[in-house]
Order: C-alpha cells, then structure tokens, then sequence
C-alpha cells in the first residue's frame, strides 16, 4: 500500500490552475524525486500532501487517512509526516534544542527529558550536538537546514517531505545537506523531494516525477528517466538539456573567479 | 523667577508623590491590559472569519478616530446612564472615576496596540506560520508558541514608545477631579496659589521621567537590532 497517495489534485488560484490532475504515489520506503522548471507547482504539489496548501479537487491519502475527508484531524497528521523547506524556516526566538523539542512536548506531550533525549538523538546523528544552546541565526544556512531536519526526524515522521532544501543555500554547503538526505533514504525512509539536484535524483532516488506548468508529465523508475533519453517527452529532454549542462557550466563558473 | 517658592515645592511633594503613583499604576496597569485586549483584537482582525474582523475593524477605527478626552467623558458620564436605562435601576450606578479610569484606557489603548500587534504579527514570515503547522501545532499552538513571541519582541520598541505616550494622557483623568500627578499639583496650586511652582515642577517630573524611558527604548532599539 503507498504511504502518501496523490489521486488526481487540482489547485487554482482564482482564474488560474497550478495544479491539473496530479496523480501520483509514494510507496513505503520508497524516494520520490520531483523536479520540474520553476512555476511548474511541484512546491505547490508537495505542500499538498500535508495540506499546508489546499486544493479543490482531487484527495491525497496519507497513510490511508484521506485529507479531504471531513473530521481528519490534521494537524495530527501533519505531526506524523516530516517537512523540511527551502528556507529552513527555524524559530528564530527559540534555541537549537528548543526548536527540536517545541512539538514534542506540546504536540506528542512527550517529558522534557525525552524530548531533549530524542533531540540529542537526532542533532548528534546530523552531526551539531555541540551546537544545541545556539539560536538559529548563530549558525550558516546548511547547518540551519541540518537542524531543520532534525527538528522533522524528533516526531518520528512516516515520511518525510523536502521542498527544496537545498536550493537556498551556499554551493559549498549543499553536500552537507544532501549527505544527511542520502543517509535517511539509506536506511529506507519514505521521502518525496523536490530538487534542482540532478545528482542526488539519479544516484539516491527510486522514481522521477517530472512536472511542467502544473501537471505531472513523467513519473518513471529513475533509471528509465536518466537512462533512455529518447523515450522522455520532449519537455523533460528540454529541462534536462538545460539543468545537467547549466550545472558544469556554474561549477566552471566558480573556479575561474 | 524672583517670587519662586521652592519651600512649597518641598512641603507639596509627598502629595505629589501619591499623585505620581496613581499615575504610574494607571499607565502600568492600562498598558498591559490594553496590550492583552489589543492582541485579542489583532488576532480576530487577522481571524479571517468576515464579523469577527469587521467588529474588531470596527472597533479599532472608531476608538482613533475620537478625541481620547471625549472617550473619557464617555464612559465616565454617559456608561452609568446608559447601565441605569439597560438595568432599569432607579439611580445610575456609581462606577467611580478612577474605576472609569482604568476601564477607559484599557479599552483605548487596546485599539492602538492592536495596531501595533497586528502590524508585528504580518512582519513575520509566512512560512513560519507553515512551519508551525507542519510539525503539528495548531492555530492556536502556532500563533502563541511561534508568531506572537517574534511579533511582540519586533515590536517591543514601538509597545513601550506607545506606553510613553500613554503615560502622558493619563494626566488626562485630572479633569475626571482623580487625584494623578497632575490632579494633585492642581489641587495644590489652587489651595496655595501655586500655580507656577506646581505646573513647572509637574513638567519637569514628566520631562525627566519620559524621556529617561525614550533612552531605555533606544537602547533596547539597538538590542534588538543586535540580535536579529
């Protein structure tokens, strides 16, 4: 049975439509890449999927318990479903520990001590135990988003959801954050992604689902999507065109300065 | 500055003390209630339930667009009455001035903290409010444990610059015959025919004390900035 189900979901913003029949499913233990030129709505998509975003037509299933479905208690399911954004998004007022800890005890009414145990767990495991006391604005974006995906790993998330995390960050600190993402799909964590990272779709995900203006236009194995270009439509050929060669170029781009 | 009694100053200032006292308790106490009232009608504002922000809006624009002294005189002369006519009491009810007083300025106050608070609460970015919902908090979860405490500390600076102002309305009640800093002065200047004495000290007490307080903000001003 999939973990997270998406059953032909349409979005508009008043005349406009962002989202047209998406229809896709992420199995347990499976890594779903989502990737697409920007304004396709796959950050529109995934936000879906914890109904952070509303749409109108169509459902998704989580875990099979249907968002749509009256009296679904969600933010209990969105405390059952990890999220990490491109903007990391920690609580500034609160310390590194305090972010990890705020909805453990105040959502899984989890003792301060287990709270606090669970989050060492987690920030030793992303590698910044030592930097528990800090505020977040204290620490360099990709350690941010380290901490951010600690602070999604402490509620024990049946999946987990990545809505560009790395795309707001230094290059230089990219890898950090891919490393900790390839270490949780390692060891069979559900993920869906969304990322520019051609790299880590190929070499860490299961499936591709290729997006354009709104509507999901490939979902295939991920050998199938980087193996047999002749066989992808024209339009995911354009944007890999695009992406695989940008992305020599800016590494060029980098050394020459 | 021949005729300047400064013998009277002396003999007048523990009266006076009193006086600041009440004024002090007043700003203190119509600060932080119109603070509460004041977040309680930015978050119905921002509720998005259509009656709820239109009262609220409502309230909010009709309680700045009158002259403070006349809200005063308001709730101090016409809420009896009108109390007497909803109860059918044969006599208005003695509510007392500074009883009136405090009501008064909550009620005020709170529209422009709402202001305030509002402004402070649109400042933070939408997505922590997703964040918060995403790790499970609810609305209001997500509203006390995550927006409000970023909003107010952003606009801690502005709350305590509003409660200087505050501080200088109270004296305002004076004319409700409440003995402030002000209705004490006036008190004495008129039994003793003081009245430069008493209203250049008055002046001077407010002076120094509100702009000691205009330091302190500033001060936390460039705190804060520190730590953003």
């Amino acid at each position: 049975m999939p973990m997270i189900e998406i059953r032909d979901v349409s979005k508009w913003y008043g005349q406009f439509q962002v989202l047209a029949d998406c229809t896709t499913h992420v199995d347990k233990g499976e890594v779903v890449v989502v990737c697409g030129p920007s304004g396709s709505g796959k950050s529109t998509l995934i936000k879906c999927v914890n109904a952070l975003e509303p749409f109108q037509k169509g459902d998704v299933v989580v875990d099979g318990i249907s968002l749509s479905a009256r009296g679904t208690d969600l933010p209990r399911l969105r405390a059952r479903v990890g999220m990490v954004f491109q903007h990391f998004e920690l609580f500034p007022h609160l310390t590194v520990i305090e972010n990890l800890c705020l909805a453990q005890r105040k959502v899984l009414g989890r003792s301060r001590p287990d709270a606090v145990g669970k989050a060492m767990h987690y920030l030793d495991r992303v590698g910044l135990a030592s930097q528990r006391d800090k505020f977040p604005g204290q620490l360099s974006g990709g350690q941010q988003q380290r901490v951010a995906i600690a602070r999604a790993l402490c509620m024990d998330p049946i999946a987990m959801l990545f809505d560009e995390p790395t795309s707001a960050l230094d290059p230089e600190m990219v890898g950090e954050v891919l490393e900790v993402m390839v270490g949780l799909a390692r060891e069979g964590m559900t993920m869906m992604v969304v990322t520019h990272e051609m790299g880590f779709a190929n070499n860490v995900s299961d499936r591709v689902v290729f997006m354009d203006a709104g509507r999901i236009v490939e979902d295939c194995r991920t050998a199938e999507f980087f193996g047999d270009m002749g066989a992808r439509s024209e339009r995911a050929r354009q944007f890999l065109g695009k992406i695989l060669p940008n992305r020599v170029r800016a590494e060029q781009g980098q050394s020459t300065r | 500055m021949a005729g300047f009694d400064w013998g009277s100053i002396a003999a007048s200032l523990p009266f006076l003390m009193k006086g600041l006292s009440y004024t002090v308790q007043l700003t203190v106490i119509a600060a932080i209630g119109g603070t509460i009232w004041g977040i309680l009608l930015a978050l119905a504002r921002l509720s998005g339930i259509a009656p709820l922000a239109w009262v609220a809006a409502g309230y909010v624009n009709l309680m700045r667009s009158v002259p403070l002294l006349l809200v005063i005189f308001w709730f101090y002369f016409l809420v009896p009455v009108m109390l007497q006519w909803i109860t059918g009491a044969a006599y208005p009810p003695r509510i007392g001035a500074d009883r009136s007083a405090y009501v008064t300025f909550i009620l005020f106050e709170g529209a422009y903290f709402c202001e305030i608070v509002r402004a402070g609460i649109q400042s933070i970015p939408k997505g922590q409010l997703s964040a918060a919902y995403a790790i499970g908090l609810n609305y209001a979860q997500a509203m006390r444990l995550v927006v409000l405490p970023q909003a107010l500390r952003n606009m801690l600076p502005v709350l305590l610059t509003q409660t200087i102002v505050l501080f200088q309305d109270v004296s305002l009640v004076a004319l409700l015959n409440v003995t402030d800093l002000v209705g004490a002065a006036s008190k004495i200047a008129q039994r003793d025919s003081r009245l430069v004495e008493m209203y250049t000290l008055v002046a001077v007490i407010y002076f120094v004390l509100s702009y000691a307080l205009s330091l302190a903000v500033k001060a936390l001003n460039r705190r804060i900035a520190i730590i953003r």
